[in-house]
């Protein structure tokens, strides 16, 4: 059982983004969260990275219960949201290699991050200020691989990527899964996310039912 | 693809990544070079005007130049997280699981040293503009009241730094928490640097005893901020 | 809890009523005493008498924060990081900036009367000025955005360094005075001769001072945990109104 949620409210100023969801997601598998904007998708993967504290209900993420210790599930998890987590005036390299000093990964997990996302080596020695939004998308993604993470979570993964790189991140989410890892991702391309998921989430209103 | 929780990252690993990335991003963006140096400059020539007198602004020109650096200190601060916040970094940082006081001390450090800088060109400038005198013994007590004052500054603005980053509304927090905390360290440096001028008579000798305070203050925050900081840069 | 928010939800209790009618007696033999009873000081004349006002609201401003810190290391520490830590540490913070900022005005007005000035670098009142300051601070901390517990974790840790803050802040400032040996420290208190009804009037006015820091402390914290209720029950009603939601579309 990799998450576990039961009536969990996540409160952002008396607002309940999250009003009681409830799922279970089990190991190995890779599950998109579908729904309207606002209902609560990013609230829910934030939630599970240990970022927001649990108001009510109980929450358990890699073994870690949210409501009591929500900082050690942080290490085990990857989480990639809207915004990209990049300094503007590094070059992609120095952006992947600083993330991945901090977690202890290898030079080889570097290299292998970056060919797997495609990116040359003329990009990598690019100041991400100077990278489209697309290229920026797959310099996140590869910071994300290099983490190595047991739960992949991603808000829409797929925005801003052209086809080439919709394919490459597919490829990636399910070489991740046949590592062992298990993928949530929140997506508005239910065609491609459709073919993607072992699994549907509907989050409407703050709570969570299977599709 | 599990993670191998054995090739656990030292603080020193961290806070030197955290170190080198801060540097990294002001050395090509130049921001504290090209905004925040002509900023004091221009303050130091404000104090001219606004004070209008060559004996007092010699007398008082230890004090100047540590305003200048507290003025100079809140843009530096917000720069140092606006890096971080700029494409949701700060986040990333969260979920990274990394020890957070290692990042402090890593972002006091980047943070210390772009101190320096400010206050070697604003020395400079008070030897220029005010006409002060600097004998050796006077630029060793000065350098070591740089040094001292410089790390507690960057303690502090760090801390407070990482509270009012982010959300909207927060930085104008900024000055009003910092202000009364750096007050010890205004006063001591002053001192500290009047008596390397020799400003109003004072003996290098008896600055000293200051610097000793400037370094029990950057200690204490030191310590105090490395606890702190995991606390207040979570959301 | 429902049954907490009625029409009218009194914050009193037995215990601060017993409190309240003990500070009215108190404060009014203070002011008996004080603006009548007392004599006249032989250099100051009438103006000694802010002291029985100026003196008690001192020792309440670091009654407040040595309590507020005590609250905020007791949030800290406890394992469940009981609210209750948290509330008294915020109501005593904001009394405390009350009272502050009377001991800075009664102070100044003493100085004003007394030696004709409002302001004097004296270590006491320019410490108890950096920690009115550092209190505001505190206060706005309290009032950014976040949950509950967020609010409670940040101002806990701001309220730690504060203790941090100020011994420092005052060792400095005394260090700093000392130089000026030259300059008198003018401070009306120290010159004031106090005879035994005087004493006795100050004692009394800390006495009742101490007594309406509690019992405002007392109503604050209360009505703190009414608004906590509050927002817990109005939570309930978002959160139906955020399922129903769902079930439109």
């Amino acid at each position: 059982m990799i998450a576990r949620f039961s009536d969990v409210v996540v409160v952002y100023d008396n607002f309940p983004a999250l009003a009681g969801a409830s799922f279970e997601i089990s190991s190995g598998e890779i599950v998109l969260l579908q729904g309207p904007n606002g209902a609560g998708k990013t609230t829910l993967l934030r939630a599970c990275a240990g970022l927001l504290p649990i108001a009510r209900g109980t929450a358990t993420v890699l073994g870690c219960d949210l409501g009591v210790d929500r900082f050690s599930v942080r290490a085990k998890v990857g989480l990639l949201g809207h915004a990209n987590g990049l300094f503007q005036d590094l070059t992609v390299e120095e952006n992947i290699s600083f993330w991945s000093r901090l977690i202890g990964a290898s030079d080889h997990d570097v290299e292998t991050a970056m060919k797997i996302m495609g990116l040359s080596a003329r990009l990598c020695a690019t100041r991400v200020a100077n990278l489209s939004a697309g290229q920026r998308r797959r310099c996140a993604l590869a910071t994300l691989i290099v983490r190595r993470a047991q739960l992949w979570l991603l808000d829409e993964p797929h925005a801003g990527l052209d086809s080439q790189g919709r394919d490459e991140l597919d490829k990636t989410l399910r070489a991740a899964r046949e590592a062992g890892a298990t993928v949530v991702f929140a997506s508005h391309e239910t065609d491609r996310a459709a073919s993607l998921a072992t699994r549907r989430l509907t989050v409407v209103g703050g709570v969570v039912s299977e599709s | 693809m599990r993670r191998t929780t054995d090739n656990k990252v030292t603080r020193g690993k961290v806070a030197s990544a955290v170190l080198l990335k801060d540097v990294r991003v002001e050395l090509r963006s130049r921001v504290v070079t090209n905004q925040v140096l002509p900023f004091a400059g221009l303050v130091m020539v404000m104090f001219a005007f606004a004070l209008d007198n060559d004996d007092v602004l010699q007398r008082v020109a230890g004090g100047l130049v540590w305003l200048a650096t507290l003025f100079s200190l809140f843009f530096i601060v917000q720069r140092s997280f606006a890096i971080d916040t700029q494409d949701g970094a700060l986040d990333s940082l969260r979920v990274a699981g990394v020890d957070l006081s290692a990042v402090f001390f890593g972002k006091a450090i980047a943070l210390a040293i772009k101190l320096i800088a400010l206050d070697v060109v604003l020395v400079c400038g008070a030897v220029l503009l005010y006409r002060v005198d600097l004998s050796a013994s006077g630029l060793v007590l000065l350098v070591t009241c740089v040094l001292c004052a410089t790390v507690g500054l960057a303690f502090v603005g760090t801390l407070y730094g990482g509270l009012t980053a982010g959300a909207r509304g927060r930085e104008t927090l900024l000055p009003l928490l910092l202000l009364p905390v750096v007050a010890p360290v205004l006063i001591a440096a002053t001192r500290a640097t009047e008596a390397a001028f020799g400003s109003g008579g004072a003996q290098t000798s008896e600055g000293w005893a200051w610097v000793g305070l400037l370094a029990v203050f950057a200690a204490a925050f030191g310590i105090g901020g490395s606890l702190a900081f995991g606390s207040l840069i979570d959301e | 809890m429902s049954q907490v928010l009625q029409n009218s939800s009194p914050t009193g209790t037995r215990a601060t009523k017993v409190i309240g009618v003990c500070a009215i007696l108190v404060m009014a033999w203070v002011v008996v005493s004080g603006l009548i009873l007392t004599p006249q000081d032989v250099v100051q004349g009438e103006s000694v008498r802010i002291m029985y006002v100026h003196v008690p609201s001192a020792w309440i401003a670091y009654l407040a924060f040595i309590f507020t810190a005590v609250a905020s290391a007791g949030w800290l520490l406890s394992k469940k990081h009981s609210m209750g830590f948290d509330r008294f540490a915020g109501a005593s913070a904001e009394v405390g900036v009350m009272f502050m900022a009377i001991t800075l005005i009664t102070g100044s007005l003493w100085g004003r009367l007394t030696w004709g000035e409002f302001w004097q670098w004296d270590p006491r009142l320019t410490t108890t000025a950096f920690l009115f300051v550092t209190y505001v601070g505190y206060l706005a901390v309290r009032r950014l955005e976040g949950s509950v517990e967020q609010r409670a974790r940040r101002s806990a840790v701001v309220a730690m360094l504060a203790v941090l803050e100020i011994p420092l802040v005052h060792f400095s400032v005394v260090l700093w005075r000392s130089l000026h040996q030259g300059a008198t420290v003018l401070n009306p208190n120290g010159d004031v001769k106090m005879d035994d009804l005087m004493l006795f009037t100050l004692f009394s006015g800390v006495v009742g001072f101490t007594l309406v820091f509690i019992w405002l402390v007392l109503h604050r914290q209360r009505t703190m945990l009414l608004v906590d209720v509050a927002n817990g029950q109005g939570l309930d009603s978002a959160i139906a109104t955020r399922r129903a939601e769902g079930s439109v579309a």
